[in-house]
């Protein structure tokens, strides 16, 4: 699971209000290199809830030095866009799970799969 | 020492304990009272009921039995099947009065086993008299019907230590020691390999026993198999019926050595356990040899009827409703189940698990009936589409590499950077057609979004209703042929909704389904066309590639095979409410059908143990092909079977007449006009367009 996905992944359970962001508990976390394309992650920034991706960069020590708040014209600023697109697209968590932070509910990752399902009682 | 003594001396010393004896007595009384409708009487009577001394708890008849005669003459012992309590009734209330000062909080050991008795007066003893179970149609028990000595005789002439596989074919299964005399049984398609009988024939020490079967009317043709199954305690053999089109009618099992309880099982849930005590015959005859399954469950005790001097052993078929059981500790029993091979066709009267006619060789339970309630709808789609895809997925993912053109055509239409959730994304075949997007897909099996994310794509498991993805968080939305496993309206709606809530004000989704107009416009979808190109009759395992470029339809992948529904069942008829089983590429009868998919040999997942369906546990095997057999393999990695391999499982119902396990996977097929309908109800969204696409109806949504 990257960190962009886990940007997207809420909390379902049944009776939650505030489901989101989901807490990261991992256990093995992999940094895998992909083809940096400055253009995608720049396009990627507005659809992103920046609090939350710099929260999980953080959890899983992979922050650098990115701003809790979205920098102006990040466009043109390069370095700043590799370092997203590392957090982003990058850093994976291969097993671990994910906790809904309301519920306390755990969803297991394992093979680097979140696995959401929800019991009966739950949905 | 006098007893009444050595109490009144414990009362005193042991008041503390004694009180809570009394406690727990109090408690036993108000437990059986509120589960088991049993009042105890405060004054004393002649019965008692004995909590903790029951069949349930482990207490043997014989153990309770020499307890309870120690206070005095017992006149009936009643210990219901299952229960931790039993009744004595004494001869006299005095007797039972003894039995409560001395028996009351004590001990009883049972084995490596201990509990405590707890005993209260009762009026009257019950024993729930539920309509005697006959034995199954055409089944005869014959007790004694081997000498002690004939059976040592017949044990001496099995030679287990023989190593000598070609000649008797000794297999050591799971469960069981196997030895195969005459024909050897094949676990692998459960059936004989009639042209190549074992250089061994019968052991001559059989023949006097056939003889004398033969005399007495139970066979009229001598048999020609034998195999012999060799069961430790604990041991046992799941329930299957012998394959009609191995073996004639009659079968023989002559029972040596220790006892033990087999159970038959009829199609409509009738069960009838039946013991096979050492030396009995047992004759399976019509009914009971070609619809009832037989086998044995794995257990250490059975609960049999007592065998007492005053209360013989007759009931053999009257173990569930017979008050008068004990437990026996099976010992090792050694089975002999003389068969006549079959050299036709069955033609049996019961073409339901009649392989020779078309059935599977498994006996597959009824299929399910359209959901009327939700929880009956969460099971079918368990069964019938969570499950099968699991099972399925590395064979259904290699038939899934080519993208629908206008699936691809919405796709790359959607401006760069959007977010796109693939709900339902199977393989992830449309993850990556527009690299430019941002792509996450979801999928119910874990099986096939682990196909996803080994292809690099990011997946999550979920489910189709409860998506965990924030709410207005899409720009698109696709759901390609996932919506028709959903098995009530309100379902596919709330399916809809929930891919709603997932777009932004603006964002579009994408919704195929499969269509029941598989000819629109004149023109035969591709999924019908494919139907001239296969021999209907031969299921050809390379088929499945080629016809993922030539039907467009996401999930239902199929081959052609018109064995299973062409002899047996009518073509997508609905009987007695029934899901009808779809005959692969033909027009669709109904909207609501099951649709078979057949597993490719070497891609088998999703194996089970002991007949229960639906255990995920990938084990992948590689499975000889059973080309020109009339059965298909086993499917479980390890059969374990007197004769014959069956799974009850709804998955893998096994066709009679291909080689490869088939599938059936739940549809509801939309009838033109359904999908627009069904998306208007859902409310904020808008259908923008709708079309047909290779007999699949599509629509794209809106969101206001």
């Amino acid at each position: 699971m990257k960190l962009l996905t886990h940007n997207m992944l809420t909390s379902h359970v049944k009776g939650v209000t505030k489901g989101y962001p989901l807490l990261i508990k991992a256990t093995e976390v992999k940094v895998n290199e992909v083809e940096f394309n400055p253009q995608f992650v720049s396009r990627m920034i507005p659809k992103v809830e920046w609090s939350c991706l710099v929260q999980a960069a953080e959890q899983l020590g992979h922050r650098q030095d990115l701003p809790g708040e979205l920098v102006p014209d990040y466009e043109k600023n390069e370095e700043f866009l590799k370092k997203v697109h590392r957090v982003l697209l990058e850093v994976e968590v291969i097993e671990g799970c994910l906790q809904c932070p309301e519920s306390g509910r755990e969803f297991p990752i394992s093979r680097g799969i979140p696995n959401m399902l929800l019991n009966e009682d739950e949905v | 020492m006098d007893p009444s003594v050595e109490n009144s001396v414990k009362a005193v010393r042991k008041s503390k304990e004694e009180k809570k004896v009394l406690r727990k007595q109090l408690k036993a009384s108000h437990t059986l009272l509120k589960h088991e409708g049993i009042t105890t009487a405060p004054l004393p009577t002649k019965s008692l009921v004995v909590a903790n001394g029951g069949l349930g708890n482990g207490v043997s008849r014989e153990e309770l039995s020499a307890a309870l005669k120690e206070m005095g003459e017992v006149e009936a012992l009643i210990m219901p099947p299952h229960k931790p309590y039993a009744f004595v009734t004494y001869r006299c209330e005095e007797s039972a009065r003894k039995a409560v000062v001395h028996l009351n909080g004590q001990k009883l050991q049972c084995g490596e086993n201990s509990v405590t008795l707890y005993l209260s007066y009762v009026t009257s003893v019950t024993c729930e008299k539920e309509k005697s179970v006959p034995l199954p149609e055409g089944l005869v028990l014959v007790e004694d019907f081997v000498s002690p000595e004939e059976e040592a005789l017949l044990l001496a002439a099995i030679d287990w230590s023989s190593t000598n596989d070609d000649v008797t074919a000794q297999k050591a299964l799971k469960h069981r020691r196997v030895k195969h005399y005459g024909f050897e049984f094949r676990y692998d398609n459960n059936n004989v390999d009639k042209d190549k009988p074992l250089p061994a024939g019968l052991p001559e020490e059989c023949l006097p026993v056939l003889e004398r079967c033969l005399r007495n009317g139970h066979i009229d043709i001598m048999p020609d198999q034998l195999t012999v199954n060799q069961y430790e305690s604990g041991q046992g053999i799941p329930p299957h019926v012998d394959t009609h089109s191995a073996f004639e009618d009659t079968i023989l099992s002559l029972s040596l050595g220790a006892k033990t309880v087999m159970e038959f099982r009829h199609p409509d849930g009738r069960l009838v356990p039946v013991m096979l005590p050492g030396r009995s015959l047992l004759v399976m005859k019509g009914e009971s040899r070609y619809l009832w399954t037989h086998g044995i469950t794995p257990r250490k005790f059975d609960m049999v009827p007592a065998c007492d001097p005053q209360s013989p052993a007759h009931a053999t078929s009257d173990l569930g409703t017979n008050c008068n059981l004990t437990l026996s500790k099976r010992g090792t029993r050694t089975s002999f189940t003389f068969r006549k091979i079959r050299h036709e066709p069955c033609r049996c009267a019961f073409p339901s698990a009649c392989d020779s006619q078309g059935a599977p060789s498994a006996p597959s339970p009824s299929p399910p009936s359209l959901p009327c309630c939700h929880a009956d709808a969460t099971r079918l789609e368990e069964e019938y589409v969570h499950r099968v895809y699991d099972a399925i997925a590395t064979h259904f993912s290699s038939t899934r590499h080519s993208p629908w053109p206008r699936v691809c055509h919405f796709l790359s239409s959607l401006p760069p950077g959007s977010v796109l959730a693939d709900v339902g994304c199977g393989n992830g075949k449309y993850l990556g057609a527009n690299p430019d997007v941002i792509a996450v897909g979801c999928d119910r099996s874990s099986a096939l979004v682990q196909i996803c994310a080994e292809r690099g794509f990011q997946a999550f498991v979920s489910d189709a209703l409860s998506v965990p993805l924030r709410t207005a968080s899409c720009d698109a939305c696709i759901s390609i042929a996932v919506i028709h496993h959903f098995s009530t309206p309100e379902r596919r709606l709330a399916a809809v909704r929930e891919l709603v809530r997932l777009l932004k004000p603006g964002g579009q989704a994408l919704i195929y389904v499969w269509a029941f107009e598989q000819e629109y416009n004149k023109q035969r979808s591709k999924y019908l066309k494919e139907q001239n190109k296969e021999h209907p009759e031969h299921l050809s395992p390379d088929n499945n590639t080629s016809e993922d470029r030539q039907e467009p339809h996401g999930k239902p992948r199929i081959h052609t095979s018109g064995h299973l529904e062409d002899n047996c069942r009518p073509a997508d008829k609905v009987t007695d409410g029934k899901l009808s089983v779809h005959t692969n590429r033909t027009t669709f009868n109904t909207q609501d059908l099951l649709v078979p998919w057949h597993l490719k040999e070497g891609k088998r997942q999703g194996e089970e143990e002991s007949g229960e369906s639906g255990r995920k546990d990938k084990r992948k095997e590689k499975s000889k092909t059973a080309s020109g057999n009339s059965h298909s393999p086993d499917s479980k990695p390890s059969p374990s079977d007197d004769s014959i391999q069956t799974s009850s499982s709804t998955l893998k119902s096994e066709s009679g007449s291909s080689p490869a396990p088939v599938f059936h996977r739940y549809y509801h097929v939309f009838q033109q006009g359904e999908l627009e309908q069904l998306c208007a109800q859902a409310a904020g969204v808008k259908v923008q367009s709708s079309y047909h696409d290779q007999g699949n109806w599509c629509v794209i949504l809106e969101k206001d």
